[in-house]
């Protein structure tokens, strides 16, 4: 397969991550647009990385992939801990501050 | 290739310590930090945390202006070139550390009643038994200090990293204790949480279109160093569709972090629902950091892009300012009201930054720097204001501009200082705000940016109404919201009371006085610290 193949997979991934972020309500599958994104990311990375080939690339998805894990450990907390004090994980809910 | 192979040929990397100081005194106090909290009993811990963040930030303070003042020639950078070592880096870290200095003095702060503005336990549930339990226990959140030193050596990191993954990794450094941090005020959790989780997933969306671009501009130069890249857009790659995407999808990114619109919807919530030291800090610190991210990925890209970023710069500066002034007009609640300021003033050095010229670059050095501090110290304030309920009860901060009123007769000394604060921010002559709006609307009309500039100087003349307003409140509003008035509750009194200082430990006054001796001094002797930026841009700029 070509680099062009792995970039569009790499762009509809990135895209459907997007979508999900801005359609979904549960903040839960929210996050799991973003962490899409991020791994649509990594996956450019790849491709690129052998397209020059290049180790840089790869270097990038390895630090990528530990960013990530920090973030879901600080996003599933916060989420939690919205979800004790209100029952729910809606986005929709979270409306009291005057827009 | 043999493994062996790879191996001889890598280079050793040199790590110049010596240039990183700042940074790794900040991560590593926070490391201990962290250490502290796990092996310290709660009641010492935040006898040691307290000292231990002032010192490593100091530190990391003096360490920036030793090397900010004996500058090193132009080297290729600390850690192989993933750390830029420049004036510029010295400089804005060495005003990250200030802002920070002066923020942790807030956020370190608590009333004489033993409160500070933080959660007993920011994982008990709002509302519930355990809740109150830790309130009675009298439990303190030491852990805002590791976080707080966490983000401050991210946002040290940014405005050094030169290049794409470093810039990646310290923006999450910086992002993700602030995430936390704004989810723990002791006072209106809802919101505070609420604040949280928007900040989350927003910043991490943002995050993801940085990561998605920097991918791109990897696979169209082939490097991931800001100087090479820009080596390579110079050698030919200059029009190439996949470097614009990555090239637009960074600044995205970027410009989420710096809180310029249309990316900047989440600014107001946060800014609220945040622990408001919190929101001082962050306001400070993290818009000298990412703009001065911004900064140099512009100023190391832009010369050689064959397409002009310009009119993208100021389509955005001139939407953020109006967004920030329209919208910040009908506001009602003081910290909201102060988010949309700082949407504003994003806008403004937007302008320094899009005229591309020296003086430009110059005027949005000084703009952060001052900036930052007069935002400190305004949240200070903000910070001290609280709500006395009728039996003379101490409550949460209050914002709303009604609760405002007549604060100048019942809190002078606070209201003076926030008068103060809000003239610099307005642009009133004598103050630092004054010469740094000067400083970048010259540049935008000395760069050809006369629409830029007339706009900004609309916009400042519209924000220049609604700070007004909040300084007619606290002085001339109301002469029966006096205390006296208050406890015998005669007067029509807002919804959760007037807002009065309170007494703490004297640690917000302290950041409070600092913030206004700067705002001051640099309003009327800006001249050494103008030459000082200028020099720095010429040195960012040959």
């Amino acid at each position: 397969m070509t680099v062009t193949a792995y970039l569009a997979l790499a762009s509809a991934l990135f895209v459907i991550g997007a979508v999900t972020v801005l359609v979904r309500r549960n903040s839960i599958i929210v996050f799991m647009g973003i962490e899409l994104m991020l791994n649509a990311a990594n996956l450019a990375f790849l491709a690129f990385s052998r397209m020059w080939g290049e180790l840089d690339g790869q270097l990038a998805a390895l630090f990528v992939m530990v960013v990530a894990a920090a973030e879901v450990v600080v996003g599933l907390a916060i989420i939690v801990s919205l979800f004790r004090t209100r029952r729910t994980v809606s986005v929709d809910d979270e409306n009291l501050m005057r827009h | 290739m043999s493994a062996g192979t790879v191996l001889a040929a890598t280079p050793v990397i040199q790590i110049e310590w010596g240039s990183l100081l700042p940074v790794a005194v900040v991560l590593g106090g926070a490391v201990i930090s962290v250490l502290v909290e796990a092996f310290t009993p709660p009641r010492a811990r935040r006898a040691v945390q307290v000292p231990l963040a002032f010192a490593a930030v100091a530190v990391a303070g003096l360490a920036a202006l030793d090397m900010a003042m004996a500058p090193v020639e132009s080297s290729d950078g600390a850690a192989g070139g993933a750390v830029t070592v420049d004036p510029m880096t010295m400089y804005l870290q060495l005003a990250i550390a200030v802002s920070a200095l002066l923020g942790l003095l807030v956020i370190a702060d608590r009333t004489v009643q033993g409160e500070d503005a933080f959660a007993p336990q920011a994982s008990a549930a709002p509302g519930s038994e355990y809740e109150e339990q830790t309130r009675k226990a009298g439990l303190t959140q030491t852990d805002v200090f590791p976080l707080v030193l966490f983000a401050t050596g991210g946002m040290m990191l940014l405005i050094a990293a030169g290049d794409l993954i470093t810039l990646f990794v310290a923006l999450e450094v910086l992002s993700l204790p602030l995430y936390l941090l704004a989810g723990m005020a002791r006072h209106r959790r809802l919101l505070s949480q609420e604040a949280s989780l928007k900040y989350f997933l927003l910043g991490a969306l943002a995050s993801a279109f940085f990561l998605f671009g920097a991918a791109w501009v990897y696979g169209a130069t082939g490097a991931l160093k800001l100087v090479e890249i820009g080596a390579a857009i110079a050698d030919g790659a200059g029009l190439d569709p996949v470097l614009l995407v990555g090239v637009v999808l960074i600044l995205v990114g970027l410009l989420f972090k710096v809180g310029a619109a249309p990316f900047h919807s989440w600014t107001p919530d946060v800014y609220q629902g945040a622990p408001t030291p919190i929101t001082g800090f962050m306001a400070a610190c993290t818009k000298i950091a990412a703009f001065g991210a911004l900064l140099r990925l512009l100023y190391t890209l832009a010369p050689s892009l064959n397409w002009d970023l310009t009119p993208v710069l100021w389509t955005v500066s001139i939407l953020t300012m109006l967004v920030g002034t329209v919208i910040g007009l009908v506001q009602r609640d003081v910290k909201r009201l102060m988010a949309y300021s700082a949407i504003a003033h994003t806008g403004f050095i937007l302008t320094g930054v899009a005229s591309f010229t020296q003086d430009g670059l110059s005027g949005a050095l000084f703009y952060l720097f001052t900036y930052g501090i007069a935002t400190v110290g305004a949240f200070g304030v903000i910070a001290l204001v609280r709500e006395v309920d009728p039996e003379g009860h101490m409550r949460g901060e209050a914002t709303g501009l009604d609760q405002w009123r007549g604060l100048g007769r019942r809190s002078p000394l606070a209201a003076g200082a926030f008068t103060v604060f809000l003239l610099s921010f307005a642009g009133i002559p004598l103050t630092a705000g004054f010469v740094a709006k000067f400083a970048v609307f010259g540049a935008a009309f000395g760069a050809g940016g006369v629409a830029l500039g007339v706009v900004g100087l609309a916009c400042s003349a519209a924000a220049a109404f609604f700070y007004a307003r909040v300084i007619v409140a606290m002085f001339f509003e109301d002469a029966s919201f006096g205390l006296g008035a208050l406890l015998e509750g005669g007067a029509a009194v807002p919804k959760g009371g007037l807002g009065i200082a309170v007494r703490t430990l004297g640690l917000t006054q302290i950041a409070v006085a600092v913030a206004l001796v700067f705002t001051l001094m640099f309003g009327v002797l800006p001249g050494w610290f103008l030459g000082f930026t200028d020099e720095l841009s010429f040195l960012l700029l040959s």
